[in-house]
């Protein structure tokens, strides 16, 4: 039989003090799994934020492009009446493509006028419009007006894509002009930097070919072994192809000067000489040739009167042309470019065109929604909860009703859109994309919540304050009404407020009801068809265009911050008023 | 009974916050010795009773001052583990609290975490031995499997005392431990200490005077944080020396 | 117009409510004591009454005569047209209501036009009708109600037996919810199921999905609506999210309710909740514009093709979604486990983390497991991450970095499609059964182990 007074010794014991190192090592790693699991949570949450507000920013500004525009009265009102469908019908579109002819008389190709016609935005000619039937009287004037930048204008400005970086150029420039296209050639070796660029690509070819070529040798000693020899001669030929390439290329960038030649999938470097540009397309250490953007004549220009610039990404790369950049540089130096903060984004309804579309619309809409939907779950919660609280006895149908409220919380809400789908818009007919049927289906998703909340707060109401009210003779009716609701209103309305803000957020079950559409009016009402602020960020998710990055991005934000209110306001009901018994 | 000391404390006081929950209190704690500590709810002889294990370490506001050795050590020592101090002083408390387990793994816990043992014919042994010293063996040597959680409530307290025997202590520390038992599970647990005496140094709260003649050889009386009076059982019982101590056990108050 | 209807039978019953107020004081001839109830009650009443009697009929009748317009007319276009299939019709009687409401009509022709005249007739009697019998009855239910009133009339039981039965209805609308969901579910299941020659194993274990491409004379190919690939994508995703929401949420437990101090517990627990609170299609675009990029350049950069939906990406996100589930419910559980059994173990001597994993965490974990089943079944259901990040098709494989469909992305796909939604409800519903019926058992499973957790401790 073991001595439990022997055992005790061994708390004393060496062992026990190394085992004591041990077993505190554990448990300083479950602290340290701990600290670990916070700060993943805490680094998925800041990132998450991050991203979002870190894209959001560009949807808060727009750009204006101000353009002299000559306003001719035989186009917009040829018979002067003033009248404002007559100046309505007119061709605005056509008006703004003038005055950007005017601007850049020098653009000519049916391309190069459409990429110019495209730094502007399709609204603006609306605004135009819009701006002449107000006033009539500015009709047959030449009249500065700001017309809103289009997306990728507003990108391009907002460096979206990049800076457009001037390098250091010390030399006298020689041009020779033939007026579409100039020889440069600079006194200095100015633009080695194009050239060290060129050739680190090409190096970054060759290695790619090795790397290809390498692939061909292993194909070609595993067919050997296998003695299958056509097709090892097939992998031999094929990596002395792809050798030849990369040494080729490796000769090329090995050699001191020479010309390269500059295409859609290098960068881009643009000569500047004033308003008139040279964007190079062939290109050596001391100079190149290229495309005239502009007016260019022969000559010679001193340093300090020509620059030459780098634009990183490649042209193929980017929405923005080499020409439409230099168009908003030069009305940029001109001082007829501005980005200013675009009410427009809160004041809009959707559209196409990301530069126009705004979340006026989709708020609104959620407005209308969150509306049926409070109008709807907050009294049906409140009275099944005091149903089930005060009255329910334990009978069969009861249970049966609790147990349907637990299930239906945990119920995923796609099931509550086709739901809504198949009972009430095809059973009772409501309205597709209306608010009231998004409405009635996020009530019904959302009232297990508030039922379960709102008899949590009425349990926590103590027996004794029943027990008095029915104790000088009030119903139980009366009882709960006049004391037990009251009591627990503080709980119910935390509850629901939590409910509605789960509800706000909720795009799943909108979609099944067709609240998906694009919808461009502003609804004025519950059977108007409408979107939400959850489903417009979807469908603005989805678009090509970069700039809706931006705009989902700060329509999220604007749907965080009213989450945020809403569950700082549940939060400040429960700290200021709910009282523990 | 000898009069070797085991534990020696000297002018301890317990801070919770601003309440000062035990004032200047000194007792000493002797070897094979059963020593209660009596007194009305709220005087402090459970806060002191933590104190000797440290249990009150996991309460942050807790504030401790005086000297606590135990065999000559500092109890509250830098350089003593409170997990090492626990192995050593062992501690039953006033509700019984089987864990979710087996009755055998209920008593093998203390063994496999400090590694008592090193195999499992010796742990069986172990857990077997001390379910004999608690006399529960008799009661559940059939079912050691069954979970704890299934026996009554003096059967429970009486596991508790067998998983706090099999940790191997030199001190048992008994916060009320008979307080949730009908008078038969009673009678059993004060058998039971009374036999432990050979073995350990036993310390006992209790609220109730009786179960304090009856186990006890030593006796102190707290009474709002005080330590009001120590000494022979008997002697407190008999012929008490102060007033509160006198009122006390006669019923005045309580 | 018949919102009008509405709001002049709640104007009928304010009115019905000062009358009846006023006969019982009348009828108590001066002291209020001889009224068994006060006169309030006996307005209240009346009032009731009248509410519910006149929205009852309005309701019926609007619905009813709504259905009944419909099937006549649509009687009458197939005996014009005998030829035509259901879906021509359908669209000839939209056409005719359209043309009657003075709108839009996708074509005009005599046929319609006449069917337009009938209709607008037809229409306008059914209001006039349904504003007439409801205001009728709803006159007539106060009339009855005021005639009851007198003294000894029990006015106030009666008044609050109505109203408890109106707080009973508002608690059995849930069943009604579920009863509805089961059925528009069953209903076109069942439609589905008829339509593959009720090979209901095909649906369940073929490999192959594509149930719009097959589609002939109202029948599927039952080769093209194995389901398999939708289950295997959804599997792997929710096991993906399961595998990084468990440690992380139950590490954050344990952390949170056994080692924090306050001061972390402070902003720790509301970090966890914004995570809870934020939106999933906020989620979703995280996903889609951060997370999915990164790891095909990350998988990239070590020689791996990812692709850009891949199952991971979506996987992860939904794993963060699901952290504050499961802390949240896990640190529940684990501050129900009693103090006692706390101290017990450090009174013997026993460090936190032996605390925590052999007596804590065993006593927890009911609860624990009925929480990461809970999270299971969000993760099964969840729609917007995987819409947004996940692959739209039917791929089965086993490889993360592929993409994958899964079943919520398959049934927005299929009810958002351009598809005739007649024909795409059916997969689409039956998938939506599916997902219900699995949901459902996950969380009666949870529910039945949380419960036996609080019989042992309660």
């Amino acid at each position: 039989m073991i001595s439990m007074t022997e055992l005790s010794k061994i708390h004393n014991s060496p062992e026990s003090a190394a085992r004591l190192k041990k077993r505190r090592a554990a448990e300083w790693r479950l602290k340290a799994y701990g600290i670990m699991a916070i700060t993943l949570a805490g680094a998925a949450l800041v990132t998450l934020m991050w991203s979002v507000v870190g894209k959001a920013a560009g949807a808060f500004t727009e750009s204006y492009i101000t353009l002299p525009v000559y306003l001719a009265a035989d186009e917009i009102d040829p018979d002067g009446t003033g009248e404002r469908a007559i100046i309505g019908r007119a061709n605005f579109g056509g008006v703004t493509k003038d005055a950007l002819k005017d601007a850049f008389p020098f653009v000519k190709s049916r391309g190069d006028k459409r990429a110019m016609y495209d730094i502007i935005s399709g609204g603006a000619a609306f605004e135009l419009r819009e701006l002449t039937m107000a006033d009539p009287a500015i009709i047959g004037q030449t009249i500065d007006f700001r017309f809103l930048a289009s997306d990728i204008a507003d990108l391009y400005l907002k460096g979206s894509y990049g800076d457009l970086v001037e390098q250091n150029a010390g030399g006298t420039l020689t041009v020779q002009s033939d007026g579409k296209t100039a020889v440069v050639t600079s006194s200095t070796t100015d633009f080695a930097f194009v050239m060290a660029r060129v050739k680190s690509d090409l190096l970054a070819k060759a290695a790619f070919n090795r790397d290809q070529a390498a692939l061909q040798e292993n194909g070609r000693a595993v067919f050997t072994q296998r003695g299958d020899l056509d097709e090892a001669a097939k992998r031999e030929a094929a990596r002395d192809r792809l050798l030849g390439v990369a040494e080729e290329l490796e000769a090329r960038a090995a050699l001191d000067g020479g010309r390269e030649a500059l295409d859609k999938n290098s960068p881009s470097v643009l000569v500047r000489m004033g308003e008139t540009w040279v964007k190079l397309t062939e290109v050596s250490a001391t100079g190149g040739e290229g495309k005239i953007i502009g007016v260019l004549d022969s000559g010679v220009r001193a340093a300090g009167d020509w620059q030459v610039y780098l634009q990183d990404l490649p042209e193929a790369s980017r929405k923005v042309s080499d020409l439409q950049i230099v168009l908003i540089e030069n009305l940029r130096s001109a001082g007829a470019v501005e980005t200013v903060f675009s009410k427009r984004f809160f004041m809009a309804g959707d559209s196409r065109e990301p530069e126009l579309a705004g979340i006026w619309g989709a708020a609104v809409g959620s407005f209308w929604t969150m509306l049926v939907t409070i109008l709807l779950a907050f009294p049906i919660g409140v009275m099944a909860a005091i149903y089930l609280e005060e009255f329910a006895k334990k009978n069969w149908v009861n249970t049966f009703i609790e147990v349907n409220i637990n299930n239906l919380a945990a119920v995923p809400s796609i099931v509550y859109g086709l739901l809504g789908l198949a009972i009430f818009l095809g059973f009772f007919g409501v309205p597709r994309s209306a608010p009231l049927a998004g409405g009635i289906v996020l009530a019904v998703m959302t009232l297990p919540t508030i039922i379960i909340a709102s008899r949590a707060a009425m349990a926590a109401v103590p027996p004794s304050i029943r027990d008095a009210a029915l104790g000088i003779g009030a119903s139980k009716l009366q009882t709960a009404l006049h004391h037990v609701l009251p009591l627990s209103m503080p709980g119910i309305l935390t509850g629901t407020i939590i409910g509605m803000a789960r509800a706000l957020g909720e795009t799943a079950p909108l979609i099944m009801i067709g609240m998906v559409a694009f919808i461009v009016d502003v609804p004025t009402g519950v059977m108007d068809s409408a979107t939400v602020l959850p489903v417009q960020i979807y469908r603005w998710s989805d678009f090509p265009e970069r700039a809706f990055e931006a705009r989902t991005s700060a329509a999220i934000l604007v749907l965080l911050v009213f989450l945020i209110f809403m569950n700082g306001l549940a939060v400040f009901l429960r700290k200021r008023f709910e009282r523990r018994w | 009974m000898t009069n070797e000391v085991k534990i020696s404390t000297k002018n301890v006081d317990v801070f919770y916050g601003d309440n000062h929950a035990i004032k200047d209190v000194s007792v000493d704690i002797l070897k094979n010795t059963v020593t209660a500590f009596i007194g009305p709810s709220g005087c402090g002889k459970s806060t002191f009773l933590r104190c000797l294990n440290r249990m009150n370490d996991t309460i942050d506001s807790c504030k401790i001052t005086g000297e606590l050795l135990m065999d000559g050590e500092d109890i509250y020592a830098k350089s003593v583990d409170p997990v090492q101090l626990r192995a050593k002083v062992g501690m039953v408390f006033q509700k019984p609290n089987p864990f979710p387990k087996s009755i055998f793994d209920n008593v093998a816990y203390g063994p496999r975490i400090h590694g008592l043992v090193g195999n499992k014919t010796d742990l069986e042994e172990v857990v077997e031995t001390s379910l004999r010293r608690a006399a529960i063996w008799n009661e559940v040597k059939d079912r050691l499997d069954a979970p704890g959680t299934s026996l009554s409530g003096g059967q429970q307290q009486r596991l508790c005392i067998a998983r706090a025997i099999a940790t191997a202590p030199e001190v048992l520390l008994m916060d009320e431990p008979a307080s949730s038992l009908d008078p038969i599970a009673t009678a059993q647990i004060e058998e039971l200490i009374d036999e432990l005496r050979n073995n350990y140094s036993v310390v006992i709260v209790t609220h109730s005077m009786q179960q304090a003649a009856r186990v006890s050889q030593k006796t102190a009386f707290f009474h709002m944080g005080d330590m009001v009076e120590y000494g022979d059982t008997t002697a407190i019982f008999t012929n008490p020396v102060d007033q509160r101590t006198q009122d006390y056990i006669t019923g005045r108050f309580g | 117009m018949l919102a009008l209807t509405a709001l002049l039978i709640v104007g009928l019953a304010i009115g019905f409510f000062i009358l009846s107020r006023a006969k019982a004081i009348s009828v108590s001839q001066g002291a209020l004591a001889n009224l068994h109830s006060r006169p309030s009650y006996h307005g209240t009443y009346v009032m009731l009454w009248v509410v519910i009697v006149g929205l009852a009929l309005l309701l019926v009748l609007m619905l009813g005569g709504n259905a009944y317009l419909d099937a006549k007319f649509l009687g009458d276009i197939r005996a014009a047209l005998p030829d035509a299939r259901d879906i021509e019709i359908d669209l000839v009687l939209s056409d005719v209501k359209a043309i009657a409401a003075g709108l839009v009509s996708s074509r005009i022709d005599p046929l319609r036009e006449a069917t337009a005249i009938d209709f607008a007739t037809a229409d306008a009697v059914r209001i006039w009708a349904t504003v007439a019998i409801s205001l009728g009855g709803a006159l007539l239910a106060g009339v009855l109600g005021m005639r009851q009133i007198s003294a000894e009339w029990r006015a106030r039981n009666r008044s609050e037996r109505i109203i408890v039965g109106i707080l009973w209805l508002s608690a059995a609308v849930a069943v009604l919810t579920t009863l509805g969901i089961v059925l528009s579910l069953i209903f076109e299941t069942f439609n589905f199921f008829a339509s593959i020659g009720w090979r209901v194993d095909k649906f369940l274990f073929g490999t192959r999905w594509s149930p719009l491409s097959g589609v002939q004379d109202g029948m599927m190919d039952m080769d093209k609506v194995g389901a398999v690939p939708l289950f295997a994508g959804t599997l792997m995703i929710t096991g993906i999210a399961m595998l990084v929401a468990v440690p992380i949420g139950l590490f954050a437990a344990i952390y949170l309710s056994e080692f924090a101090s306050p001061k972390v517990r402070l902003w720790a627990k509301p970090m966890l909740e914004i995570l809870a609170g934020i939106p999933t299609v906020v989620y979703g675009f995280f996903a889609a514009i951060t997370v999915a990029p990164f790891i095909r350049n990350a998988g990239e950069a070590i020689g791996l093709s990812v692709a850009s939906e891949s199952a991971l990406a979506a996987g992860i996100v939904m794993g963060v979604m699901i952290i504050p589930f499961i802390s949240s419910l896990s640190d529940d559980v684990i501050n129900a486990v009693p103090q006692s059994l706390r101290d017990g173990s450090y009174g013997l001597g026993a460090t936190k983390a032996e605390t925590i994993r052999q007596v804590v965490l065993p006593a927890a974990l009911p609860g624990i497991v009925s929480a990461i089943l809970l999270g299971v079944s969000r993760a099964i259901g969840e729609t917007m991450i995987v819409v947004m990040a996940a692959g739209q098709g039917a791929n089965l494989t086993a490889n993360p970095l592929e993409a994958v469909t899964t079943v919520t992305v398959q049934i927005v796909m299929l009810i958002t499609g351009d598809t005739e939604a007649s024909t795409a409800a059916g997969p689409a519903f039956t998938l939506a059964f599916t997902l219900f019926c699995i949901t459902l058992a996950l969380n009666i499973f949870a529910l039945r182990f949380v419960r036996k957790y609080r019989e042992k401790y309660d």
